[in-house]
């Protein structure tokens, strides 16, 4: 692990504001990890209102989605999506007449009264899926094969510029606990860890000394830690939080741990306590050409180009449009992309602080060994990819790759490295 | 504007260092013993230097020409092997010469084997290794400091047992040090290279794992075996009086030439510095730096295989 510049000094004194309703939002059908959502339960011409659910899939593991603003269903169709390129997605024109739904709070003797088997059905319901980008269903991951001692609340953000999961837990962390307090609740976990690292120390003395709500078997405790880039991946966390090693083809669980980001934890508790389906996220559209980056509240299927108009004005064209952090985020072809349930992000990068240099040889220095997190060795990666040993690849272990960047970040050379792992991963499965 | 955006794969940001800036900042930290090598040998020096680096220059681009790849002059890496070869050449030799090491080094050593990245061995080592080998006369003509007359190099005497002559030529760790001894134009001065190192090694540009490693070992074992027996050896001369500091802090840190991780960087400089030692005590030349450099390059594909950086699983 390395530090490497943040730049989040853009927005991260910046209090989350609400950003404009948008007259249509794409709301796509596959926001997550699993199977697409192929029961569309609306069809056109449809009035539907805000949480309302439009679509879910005959299958175990997916998330439905639910309408973010209230209005008429204007198409059901292929649309520009930040993931997979293009896909379909259910596009809503709101009505101003029809008026957007409110979600009252519950009672604490109403939430408590819960049991684990309701609450994970209440969060399978409101679509919740792992917002710290790996879009994995929640209510799958709280639902592990074989007990666990150990939750760790994930407030790394670790990546380079964004700032709306330390807004969040500056800003709503009695929600946050009361979201982990769910989570402690239905996992049944002896340890809970909330990780943050020393760059956020406002979010910091926000957790300094907290109780949970409804989770009494729990013991609390919060971790800080150092700011290193990928401190926020699960492996890399998990070992600097209770020093385990997940090992090769493992999960979490499998160490006896589960992990979720703040976003998640807040998302739960909107669930449970207001009975709100993941509608809405809070995430940090910033960039230098940007007058006025901002942590914002944005409704899911907003097209990118509303909330760059919103943070607006550009002071310079931007030559590169990213979807998440700049070390593991994707690169855009345009601005009509909507806002997803896993967008952490949308950094707009001017022409010169994008590298467009041409991938030159390989120079040995090294750099890319010294610094993967997995204990790998890139070069060598990259030279099998090069020639299409896939075998070779396999064997230097490319399927431990997380894909954090720095291989690529750090190579003077410029070389593609991750670009070749990700081709490795799908040559081999 | 939709059509100008441009998408690549993840990592969109990238550390500000490039191929051309790390060769320009390795250039850039061999300017003060050349400057030394210039004072030290006078002007004549410096028409081996410029030729080196000039020949380095027009070969590299002759070739890529001739090859049709790209050219890449501007990276300086070939100024760099020219720079190099010439500070590893003594300062008398005609410019012929200098041009032919060049041609060594750029045409075979380096572009026959794919260019930058792609070389087996250090380019520069293999055009004065060659030298060496076709004009043992010249690459052997080694001149006094400030003087035109020739003068064997403390190392040469050292081997040929001449302890008289070296002890009469009375050269204090301190003349050593500056560079006031007869040898090839860069290594002299150990303060200006050593300026030059520590900046590189400020920078992270080098890791100090293979000349800590070269030097130590050469340092002890002609301690320890030294021309007065056991332990009768002299360290510091055996640091300062050749090609050590030279090879270990700029050659046997190439990147391209040398092992991957800082353990294997270890190893390679254990095993310059052995061989080194070996062919100084008991091989056919006074000094063994560039040839222990070149036996080690051959190694580094195996010290890559068995060592490996811990996997975090």
């Amino acid at each position: 692990m390395i530090v490497i510049s943040e730049h989040k000094e853009l927005t991260e004194k910046l209090a989350i504001k609400d950003a404009p309703l948008p007259d249509r939002v794409f709301v796509p059908l596959s926001q997550h990890l699993g199977k697409s959502c192929n029961v569309i339960e609306v069809k056109v011409g449809d009035a539907v209102k805000t949480g309302q659910r439009l679509a879910i899939a005959d299958a175990g593991i997916f998330a439905p989605v639910h309408a973010s603003i209230s209005g008429r269903v204007e198409s059901i169709a292929e649309y520009p999506h930040p993931v997979l390129g293009k896909a379909k997605a259910i596009a809503i024109e709101r009505d101003a007449a029809l008026s957007e739904e409110t979600f009252p709070l519950k009672s604490e003797s109403e939430v408590s009264a819960l049991n684990i088997e309701e609450l994970r059905k209440i969060i399978q319901e409101a679509g919740i899926v792992g917002m710290g980008g790996a879009a994995f269903p929640t209510f799958v991951k709280l639902t592990p094969p074989k007990p666990v001692d150990s939750f760790i609340l994930n407030g790394a953000e670790c990546e380079p510029y964004l700032t709306a999961d330390a807004r969040l837990m500056i800003e709503e962390r009695d929600a946050i606990l009361k979201g982990v307090g769910i989570i402690a609740k239905i996992l049944n976990v002896k340890n809970v860890y909330v990780a943050i690292e020393d760059n956020k120390p406002e979010a910091i003395k926000k957790f300094e000394r907290p109780a949970i709500a409804g989770a009494p078997n729990s013991k609390f405790e919060i971790k800080i830690l150092k700011t290193m880039y990928p401190q926020g991946a699960e492996k890399q966390l998990i070992y600097s939080v209770l020093k385990r090693k997940v090992p090769s083809g493992k999960l979490p669980f499998d160490v006896g741990v589960v992990v979720h980001n703040v976003a998640t934890a807040f998302a739960i508790y909107e669930a449970i306590y207001k009975r709100k389906p993941l509608f809405e996220r809070v995430l940090t559209v910033t960039g230098s050409i940007l007058a006025n980056p901002a942590n914002l509240r944005v409704k899911i299927g907003t097209p990118i180009a509303k909330l760059i108009e919103f943070c607006g004005p550009l002071k310079k064209e931007p030559k590169k449009i990213i979807m998440g952090g700049p070390m593991m985020g994707l690169a855009q072809f345009s601005q009509d992309v909507p806002v997803i349930k896993s967008t952490s992000g949308v950094l707009l990068l001017g022409e010169d602080e994008v590298a467009e240099s041409e991938e030159e040889a390989c120079l040995r220095c090294g750099e890319c060994i010294k610094n993967c997190p997995m204990g790998l060795s890139p070069a060598l990666i990259s030279a099998a990819v090069s020639c299409e040993k896939w075998d070779l690849a396999k064997l230097s272990g490319v399927l431990d790759c997380i894909e954090c960047g720095l291989c690529a970040y750090s190579c003077p050379a410029n070389r593609n490295i991750v670009q070749g792992i990700k081709q490795a991963k799908t040559k081999i499965r | 504007m939709a059509n100008k955006l441009m998408v690549s794969t993840s990592p969109h940001i990238h550390r500000r260092e490039n191929t051309a800036s790390i060769m320009r900042q390795v250039t850039f930290a061999l300017i003060p013993a050349g400057i030394g090598g210039v004072w030290i040998f006078g002007l004549r020096a410096l028409f081996i230097i410029l030729t080196g680096i000039v020949s380095a220059v027009i070969f590299e681009w002759l070739i890529q020409k001739a090859r049709g790849v790209k050219v890449t002059v501007l990276d300086t890496s070939a100024i760099l092997s020219g720079l190099l070869l010439s500070y590893n050449l003594p300062p008398a030799v005609p410019l012929w010469l200098v041009a032919v090491g060049s041609f060594v080094a750029i045409a075979i050593a380096k572009q026959a084997f794919g260019g930058l990245g792609r070389n087996i061995f250090n380019p520069a080592l293999v055009g004065r290794a060659f030298l060496l080998a076709a004009w043992p006369a010249y690459m052997a003509a080694f001149a006094k400091p400030f003087d035109v007359i020739a003068g064997a190099t403390p190392l040469a005497l050292l081997k040929e047992g001449k302890i008289a002559e070296l002890a009469q030529l009375d050269l204090s760790y301190q003349d050593l040090f500056l560079g006031l001894r007869g040898g090839c134009i860069g290594e002299v001065c150990i303060l200006a290279l050593l300026i030059g190192a520590g900046y590189l090694l400020l920078r992270r540009i080098i890791s100090y794992h293979a000349p800590l490693a070269f030097i130590l070992v050469v340092g002890l074992f002609s301690w320890v075996f030294g021309q007065d027996g056991f332990f009768g050896g002299d360290f510091i001369f055996a640091v300062l009086s050749g090609g050590l500091v030279l090879g270990a802090f700029f050659m046997a840190t190439d990147y391209v030439t040398t092992p991957l991780t800082t353990k294997g960087r270890f190893i390679f400089g254990l095993g310059c510095g052995l061989i080194t030692f070996v062919i100084r005590k008991w091989g056919g030349y006074p000094e063994g730096v560039s040839y222990s450099i070149l036996i080690m390059n051959a190694v580094v594909p195996l010290i890559d295989r068995y060592i490996r950086p811990k996997r975090f699983i």
